[in-house]
């Protein structure tokens, strides 16, 4: 009967977190927990810590203090490689690999021997990509890069997926598929999604949780519909309301 | 002089590809780890590109004084063997592999490493895949190698001996021929060299697929 008590258990848990570049603080975390299967938006201005927060959960972030647990284990760069491989990450700006779309998304399955090539050339179509999947990814334009480092992310077959910024350069109705593949895989995977964005629409539709970062702190962290309706912190409604001054 | 032409040929394609071989066996490696430590190993970026510039004499007189009789390695018996002129020529080239490829290395970013680690890139995996991102660099690392070992001829002299039939490459029987007075025997082998030289460099192009003719 230890299910329920795992389930109960966050997947991630952060205390007392701090992560500094050259003696300043680019983020420091009291206490954040994320459950399996939610999707936690992150919110907050360009440069307040969103993508560091990211960063530190992947476990590949060097010179993090403090304690960052994920399925009850510390999680750091010499974590087990299987758990490392459980976390995938879409980056604001992808650095694609030389070579076609296609070998670009396969590169993850390939690494953990489980590339299917109709799974992925399904997936690739599902972000648009078909048509271009043997062009070299380096001819790719701003949105297809971006669609395909999300394709690549997706087809680690991860249980986490960091999305830094992924709806950035795209059109509103690029912004709609990837939402909804995003979506599916969630559906379909239990997916636990932590979504940075500085889209608070898209916040809104996409996440269970909003948090906001401000500064290299979390302000608060709340389900969607209080943080948008009735948040806590005077900051928060500053920040939603768009009458903050950076 | 025409029949014992292609001994002559094949020996020198036979040292320098072995030397080439295992310098790039062992200096790739090497290269992608120095190459990953970027600036913060200074001084062995140093003595690597210190080591490009080695003067294939100091190397002769190294390897003949480590493989002569009353050497450390002299119970080896290598000295004027085609093995001797192979470690010399390996020495030379792997400063060449090492460096081009660090350099090659340290130039793509950072970022790309954490973006594959993060798609669950192993170590190894990451190595290759690093590599491959620096291929143009790793291939002007061998044909650099590759054209040092070929044009090389103190070092060989030195511990090979210019041996008829045992150890004579081109570039040491050009500088017999000339001194007997044969030019048109050291012509031959000046041209032969240059063609292997030539072509090489068309099928190292081609393989990273940089060559149009």
């Amino acid at each position: 009967m230890n299910a329920p008590t795992a389930r109960l258990d966050p997947l991630y848990h952060l205390a007392d977190v701090k992560r500094s570049f050259g003696g300043d603080f680019a983020l420091r975390i009291d206490s954040l927990n994320i459950k399996a299967g939610e999707t936690l938006a992150l919110v907050g201005p360009t440069g307040a810590g969103k993508s560091t927060l990211l960063r530190i959960l992947t476990g590949h972030e060097p010179d993090v203090s403090g304690d960052v647990t994920f399925r009850g284990r510390p999680l750091n760069e010499r974590s087990e490689l299987s758990e490392l491989r459980r976390i995938a990450m879409v980056h604001q700006r992808s650095l694609l690999l030389g070579g076609s779309v296609l070998y670009n998304v396969s590169c993850g399955p390939r690494w953990r021997g489980t590339a299917d090539p109709r799974q992925l050339n399904r997936l690739i179509d599902a972000l648009g990509l078909y048509k271009v999947r043997q062009q070299h990814a380096r001819t790719l334009s701003g949105g297809q890069t971006q669609l395909t480092g999300l394709a690549r992310a997706l087809a680690t077959g991860c249980e986490v997926l960091l999305l830094d910024e992924p709806t950035a350069n795209l059109d509103p109705a690029r912004i709609s598929l990837v939402e909804a593949v995003v979506q599916s895989h969630k559906a379909e995977r239990g997916l636990t999604l932590v979504w940075a964005t500085h889209n608070l629409h898209q916040a809104r539709r996409v996440a269970d949780r909003v948090a906001l970062v401000l500064d290299g702190r979390l302000v608060e962290v709340a389900a969607t519909q209080e943080f948008f309706n009735s948040p806590r912190e005077s900051l928060t409604r500053e920040f939603v309301e768009g009458r903050m001054v950076y | 002089m025409t029949a014992g032409l292609w001994p002559i040929f094949w020996l020198t394609l036979v040292v320098s590809g072995t030397a080439v071989f295992v310098a790039a066996i062992v200096g790739l490696p090497l290269g992608v780890a120095l190459g990953r430590q970027g600036p913060r190993r200074g001084w062995l970026w140093v003595l690597v590109y210190t080591g490009m510039g080695l003067p294939p004499v100091i190397v002769g007189l190294a390897v003949y004084l480590l493989l002569s009789r009353s050497g450390p390695l002299g119970s080896l018996g290598w000295l004027y063997s085609p093995t001797a002129m192979i470690v010399a020529q390996w020495l030379l080239a792997m400063p060449f592999v090492i460096g081009v490829t660090a350099t090659a290395i340290a130039s793509i970013p950072t970022e790309l490493e954490f973006q594959l680690k993060t798609l669950g890139a192993d170590r190894g995996q990451l190595r290759w895949m690093l590599l491959r991102e620096a291929r143009p660099g790793v291939f002007l690392a061998l044909a650099t190698a590759m054209g040092r070992s070929l044009s090389e001829v103190g070092a060989v002299w030195m511990v090979g001996g210019n041996i008829e039939g045992h150890t004579r490459v081109l570039t040491t029987a050009i500088i017999l021929e000339t001194s007997k007075g044969n030019f048109n025997a050291a012509l031959l082998l000046g041209s032969m060299l240059l063609s292997v030289t030539l072509l090489l460099n068309v099928v190292i192009l081609r393989w990273r697929g940089g060559f149009t003719p």
